[in-house]
Formats: structure tokens, C-alpha cells, sequence
């Protein structure tokens, strides 16, 4: 598997690090125990098309958003991530 | 059949020509008192402790594939009990006494080799935590020893010793670990569990659940039609999430892949099982030969059963700086298996919130060495609607409550485990 850094081009997976699903949005101070439970803990596990979020350690250091197929390791896309570090994606 | 000194020479002075199968491969019936979802380890010895401990023989191990075609069939083999933490310790001690009768309760060949498992350390802190473990586990009743350097030296002479890095100052030894013929432990519990009136159904996948008007599961839906059930319990190792989905339940609970490897045949080497503390490498040899070793997971969602280049490379480099001299040696086959890793590296068993559904899973490296525990207590929340004591904190709702049981002390980032 080859991730392709929109900054730095096509890098081998040693250069990344994984940070998971890029679904789950971190909740607001006010959110209930239930939200905080879903957040921290469930996951949806996809078999298929699952976007997540990646960092590109090895590289330019920007966190990326990665469109892969889990059943197949397939890349279909691949965005710089929203904000700046991991709490921010996504919110 | 029963296998004894003279069904194999009888077998053998008939040039091994008729052999019989070994377990029935049965047709399903419409309903069945408990369905077990997977003929994996798991699913096949709680059906043999149903029907054995628990006097419940009405019972069905539904497999899509064939038995040990998941992750039974593609482990590293090792097991042993030198867990640390209140839930686990107590847990695969269990799995391991059962392990040291598994042959004679099914009367089958498992190979169980107590060959001992030793983890080596390289720190004073790692000599500390080691320390601590080993005592949890004595205090517990578990073997253990804490052996220092001149004791590794003379164990296993052939090591590293000069790596300036990573020095081995000794290891923890359990001499009761060691390693058992994985498939020959699924065709063992399907054997025996078969014996007693079980049947064991092949290539037939649950593609979803029958339930009743207040939503209880009466039944499942599979590839080969509708078979009612009063309970169904699901042990599918890495594909809990996606059977679990048929329910509408959300586990916490990522697939990842792990990596095995076997390198060619060589004369016999290594003693026991050894694991290198300053990385994560792990290592056996194999009653043919061949080294078999392993290390972390590839670190991502993956249901592709395959790996990736990175974690071969850092597997081999874990070997190359314990075992300089294995470097010639050629790597002959490598392959990856689906795991189920939870949110705190710990398994799950428990009945879920939806009526007559219960889970075995959550099983990451720990997984065959828990085989037979885990089918012992599953049946048991089966047959008695409660927790068998020993796995009384593998619960679903340990998350929601913070009764988590993190051997490793990271967090709910099942990667890192
Ligand atoms: C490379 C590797 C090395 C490992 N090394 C070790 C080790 O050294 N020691 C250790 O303790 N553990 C080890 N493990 C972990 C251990 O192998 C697993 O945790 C354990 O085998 C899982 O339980 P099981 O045997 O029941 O799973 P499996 O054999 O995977 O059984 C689950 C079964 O469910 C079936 N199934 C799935 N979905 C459905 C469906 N919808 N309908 C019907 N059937 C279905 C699958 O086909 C499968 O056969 C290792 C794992 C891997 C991958
Ligand atoms: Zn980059």
C-alpha cells in the first residue's frame, strides 16, 4: 500500500501514521455521556469504503483524509485533512 | 471413532487406507436449542463444552467456510497464561488447564508442547514490570519465574548479547506455556463435539437474524435457508462488527490484520517460544523446522486478509537483532488473518442488548490460547443466562462503566494494543 501525500507525492505506508475513522466527530463540552460513549468507543468497523484519517509523519507532517477500500487496501482518494491536528478534523 | 494405540496400528497395517472422517459433516435441521455462529476455535469448543459440561447436545456450529479456514488455521500456535491484570489472569489460567487435558477430554492428537514461553527484557524498568507480573501470576497459583541474564545465557546461548541498544538482561520464563497444533485443535473439538450429537454445518454463512414481534432472536437466515434457534451465540472472531451489524448493534471493536511468517526448515534451534521485549517479535520453532514468529499488527482497518510491506520489515528487524545469524535463513511463506482488536485489547463475552444474541469476541493476539477458556465459559452464559466467574469482567458495557482491562496501558486506540 502507497498513500499519495497531495503535498509530497506518492511515499511508501512506513512514512504515515494512522489515526482511524475520520467519521466519528468529537462532541461539544455539553454533550451527553451517550455521545461521549459513541464517540470514544463504537466504531462502524466498515468493510468497504471507509474514510480516515492519516499523518504524514515521514513527510510533510499535515494530517490527511484517505478515501480506502478495507476489504481491498484500495485508495481512492486522498485530501488534506480540515484544521490542523487530530481534535479539529472533521469538527 | 476412537483413536487408541490400536485404531493407529490397525490404520497403519491397512497402509492407512481406511481412515474414517472424522466428524459428520450434517445437513441443518429447522431448529436447534443454541446456534454458534463460526467453526473456529471458539464456536467449536463451546458447542463441545454445550453438549459435554453443560448436558445441551441440540446444538448447531454454523461455518461459512470451511472449519479452521479463519483465524484458527492461520496463528502463530503459541499459548500460555502470564497475564497480569484481575480478569485476564484468572482467564487464561483457566484456558490453560484446560489446554493440559484438552487430548484426553476429546481424545484427540492437539500437540499441546509445553515448551515453555520466555519474554525477554532489556531494561530495568521492563525488569520491574516483568517482575510485577510474575508475582501477580505466582500469587494467582500461575507458574512463573524471573530469570536473570547468566540464566538466559545458558537457556538460549545463542542470542545477541552485544547489542548495545537493546541489551538482554534476562526474561520471564512460564515453563507451562508453550504451543499446540492449531488445526488439529479445531478438527479435535469438531471430533468430539460431533461424537456427542452436535452437528457441524459447512459452508454455510449467516447472512442475518429471525426475530420475534418484540425483537428477540428466534433464529438466523443463512446461505442454507432459515434454522430456528432458542439462543444464538456468535464467536466470528474478525468479523463480529459485521455480524453484529445484522442486529443493528455497534461494537467497540476495529478489524486489523495480523502477520505470520515461516521461514525454511532448519535443524532444531530455537527451545521454546521467545518474545523479544525492546520490539514486538515473537518466535517458535515448528515440530518441521521452520521458525515461525510474528509481531505487531499492520496497524489499520483491514478486512483484506493480507499484509503489508512495513511490518514485514519491522518483524524481520526485531529477529535480526535478537538472532544476528537468522539472517540467512529464507522466509517461505507469510501470510495475514483478521482480528477483531476491541477498544481496551481485551475479549468480550456477554449477552448483547438485543434478547437471545450473545457475543464471544474482542479476540486480538490472545486468541488461541484462549480457545478452549473461552468455548468453557461462553457455554456457560449459554446454558446458565450468567457469567462464568472467570469472565465475569469481559462485559460489553465495561467501556460505558471504565471497567476497562488495558494490559497494555494504551487507551481506546485498538492499534496501539
Ligand atoms: C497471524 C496470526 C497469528 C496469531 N497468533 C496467535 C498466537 O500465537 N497465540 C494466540 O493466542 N493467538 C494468536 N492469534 C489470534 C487467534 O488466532 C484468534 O484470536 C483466534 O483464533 C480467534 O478465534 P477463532 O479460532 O474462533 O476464530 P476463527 O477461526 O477466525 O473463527 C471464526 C469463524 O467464523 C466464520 N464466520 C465469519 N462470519 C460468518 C458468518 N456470517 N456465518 C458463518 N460463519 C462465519 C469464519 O469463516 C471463521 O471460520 C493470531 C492471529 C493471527 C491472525
Ligand atoms: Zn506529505
Amino acid at each position: 500500500m502507497r498513500i499519495v501525500c497531495p503535498f509530497c507525492g506518492e511515499r511508501e505506508l512506513g512514512e504515515f501514521t494512522y489515526l482511524g475513522d475520520a467519521k466519528p466527530v468529537r462532541p461539544t463540552a455539553g454533550a451527553s455521556e451517550d455521545e461521549v460513549f459513541d464517540y470514544v468507543y463504537l466504531r462502524d468497523n466498515i468493510a468497504g469504503v471507509m474514510s480516515e484519517n492519516w499523518y504524514h509523519g515521514g513527510g510533510c507532517r499535515a494530517w490527511l483524509k484517505v478515501t480506502r477500500n478495507t476489504l481491498t487496501h484500495e485508495i481512492s482518494a486522498v485530501e488534506p485533512a480540515a484544521g490542523a491536528g487530530a481534535a479539529k478534523v472533521g469538527a | 471413532m476412537k483413536y487408541s494405540i490400536f485404531s493407529l496400528a490397525r490404520a497403519a497395517l491397512s497402509g492407512h487406507k481406511n481412515w474414517q472422517p472424522t466428524w459428520r459433516d450434517a445437513t441443518p435441521k429447522d431448529r436447534y436449542d443454541v446456534v454458534i455462529i463460526g467453526g473456529g476455535g471458539h464456536g467449536l469448543a463451546t458447542a463441545w463444552f454445550l453438549a459435554s459440561e453443560y448436558g445441551i447436545r441440540n446444538v448447531a456450529v454454523l461455518e461459512k467456510g470451511w472449519i479452521g479456514s479463519g483465524n484458527a488455521g492461520r496463528n502463530t500456535t503459541i499459548i500460555r497464561s502470564n497475564y497480569g491484570l484481575p480478569g485476564n489472569t484468572g482467564f487464561y489460567e483457566l484456558s490453560m488447564k484446560l489446554w493440559e487435558r484438552m487430548e484426553q477430554d476429546l481424545n484427540y492428537n492437539s500437540m499441546v508442547s509445553q515448551r515453555g514461553v520466555i519474554n525477554l527484557y532489556h531494561s530495568d524498568a521492563q525488569r520491574d514490570a516483568y517482575a510485577r507480573r510474575g508475582n501477580t501470576m505466582r500469587i494467582n497459583g500461575i507458574d512463573a519465574e524471573l530469570l536473570d541474564l547468566a540464566a538466559v545465557k545458558k537457556m538460549i546461548p545463542f542470542l545477541n548479547y552485544d547489542n548495545a541498544r537493546f541489551p538482554v538482561q534476562g526474561g520471564l520464563l512460564q515453563r507451562r506455556g508453550g504451543t499446540a497444533r492449531h488445526d488439529a485443535v479445531v478438527w479435535g473439538y469438531a471430533h468430539a463435539a460431533s461424537g456427542l450429537g452436535v452437528d457441524i454445518i459447512q459452508n454455510c454463512e449467516v447472512t442475518g437474524f429471525i426475530r420475534d414481534a418484540n425483537g428477540k432472536v428466534t433464529g438466523v437466515e443463512t446461505s442454507r435457508g432459515r434454522i430456528g434457534a432458542g439462543k444464538v451465540g456468535m464467536a466470528v472472531a474478525g468479523s463480529s462488527s459485521r455480524v453484529a451489524a445484522m442486529a443493528g448493534l455497534r461494537l467497540p471493536i476495529e478489524s486489523h490484520v495480523l502477520q505470520a511468517f515461516v521461514s525454511e526448515a532448519i535443524k532444531p534451534l530455537i527451545p521454546g517460544v521467545m518474545t523479544f521485549g525492546a520490539g514486538h517479535f515473537y518466535v517458535s520453532q515448528s515440530d518441521k523446522g521452520g521458525l515461525v514468529f510474528g509481531g505487531d499488527i499492520d496497524g489499520y482497518n483491514s478486512y483484506a486478509q493480507r499484509g503489508n510491506m512495513p511490518v514485514m520489515e519491522d518483524v524481520c528487524e526485531g529477529g535480526m537483532a535478537l538472532m544476528p545469524m537468522i539472517g540467512r535463513v529464507r522466509l517461505l511463506r507469510q501470510w495475514g488473518g483478521i482480528m477483531d482488536m476491541s477498544m481496551d485489547g481485551s475479549p468480550i463475552i456477554d449477552k448483547t442488548p438485543v434478547d437471545g444474541l450473545y457475543l464471544n469476541a474482542g479476540w486480538c493476539y490472545g486468541g488461541f490460547k484462549a480457545t478452549p477458556g473461552s468455548g468453557f465459559v461462553f457455554a456457560h452464559l449459554l446454558a446458565r443466562d450468567t457469567p462464568h466467574e472467570e469472565a465475569a469482567r469481559f462485559r460489553l458495557d465495561r467501556f460505558r462503566a471504565g471497567a476497562m482491562i488495558d494490559e497494555k496501558g494504551q487507551g481506546a486506540q485498538p492499534n496501539l494494543h
